[in-house]
């Protein structure tokens, strides 16, 4: 019997997990100041000031956090949004 | 030396003299001449659609203003390319327009809205002039052992008032 139904399209099982496998990466620069970047993370993310801050520096010792977590497109709209800042942020699918 | 910007009601002020708003506006000019040279492809429908270029900028002040949104990954990267840089080009393009309309000798006024634009050019000025200078995070203390006839003294002399002068804007805005 034929069926009128779409076919299922196929996609690697990692893009329909609900549990949020890619991140939004922001690195350490010398020209970002600690102020701004702390700014940058509250005002694209609506983050508390704490929360920002403690990322911030993060990214300032330990030279790069982690500032987002979402869905593939989130993470790249969120980059994005960081560039048009000048933060050096990145994309990548979560390993852990 | 401006004091900085201080916030205002309904936004933030600064007073600029004659030749800190020379200075800043030959400056974004230069940003807006260098985020304006951009391409866009060969395709009139991708001109039309704003699909721009896919490599990386050779330019490493372009490459700083649009860098790869993935560390390890080039095909990902290039397509992320073709599909923002136009946008995060117009953006830059606006941020500089705003500051240069608005940059002038005596007191300057902005909306909250165009403080946010000062914010981005004036970080946009940074990170180019930062590439150029190959400033380290001890910009500031190497300055005040630099001597005032090293050839580099005149430039990190205002990379270093841009810096104060975006610190006071992000305080401001706060």
């Amino acid at each position: 019997m034929g069926s009128t139904a779409p076919a299922q399209v196929e996609r690697p099982a990692a893009d329909v997990r609900p549990d949020l496998p890619w991140l939004a990466i922001v690195w350490n620069d010398p020209v970002n100041l600690m102020s701004y970047v702390t700014y940058v993370l509250q005002s694209v993310f609506g983050y508390p000031k704490a929360k920002a801050e403690k990322l911030m520096l993060d990214v300032h010792h330990k030279g790069r956090a982690v500032v987002a977590n979402g869905t593939r497109e989130e993470m790249e709209r969120d980059v994005q949004i960081l560039h048009s800042y000048g933060l050096w942020a990145t994309v990548q699918r979560d390993s852990a | 030396m401006s004091s900085g910007f201080r916030s205002s009601r309904g936004g933030v002020t600064i007073d600029l003299d004659a030749g800190e708003a020379s200075i800043l506006r030959s400056l974004v000019g230069q940003i807006l001449g260098l985020v304006e040279r951009g391409q866009t492809g060969d395709d009139p429908l991708e001109r039309a659609l704003g699909i721009g270029a896919a490599e990386t900028p050779s330019d490493p002040v372009l490459a700083r203003l649009f860098p790869s949104a993935y560390a390890d990954d080039d095909e990902a990267a290039t397509e992320f390319r073709r599909y923002t840089e136009a946008t995060l080009r117009d953006g830059k393009r606006a941020d500089a327009e705003v500051l240069l309309e608005t940059a002038e000798q005596g007191r300057v006024r902005l909306t909250g809205e165009q403080a946010e634009s000062w914010l981005r050019a004036l970080n946009d000025v940074r990170l180019a002039l930062g590439v150029r200078l190959e400033v380290t995070e001890e910009l500031h203390d190497q300055l005040a052992e630099m001597a005032e006839d090293d050839p580099r003294y005149p430039a990190y002399v205002t990379y270093d008032w841009l810096t104060y002068l975006q610190d006071t804007l992000v305080r401001a805005l706060w």
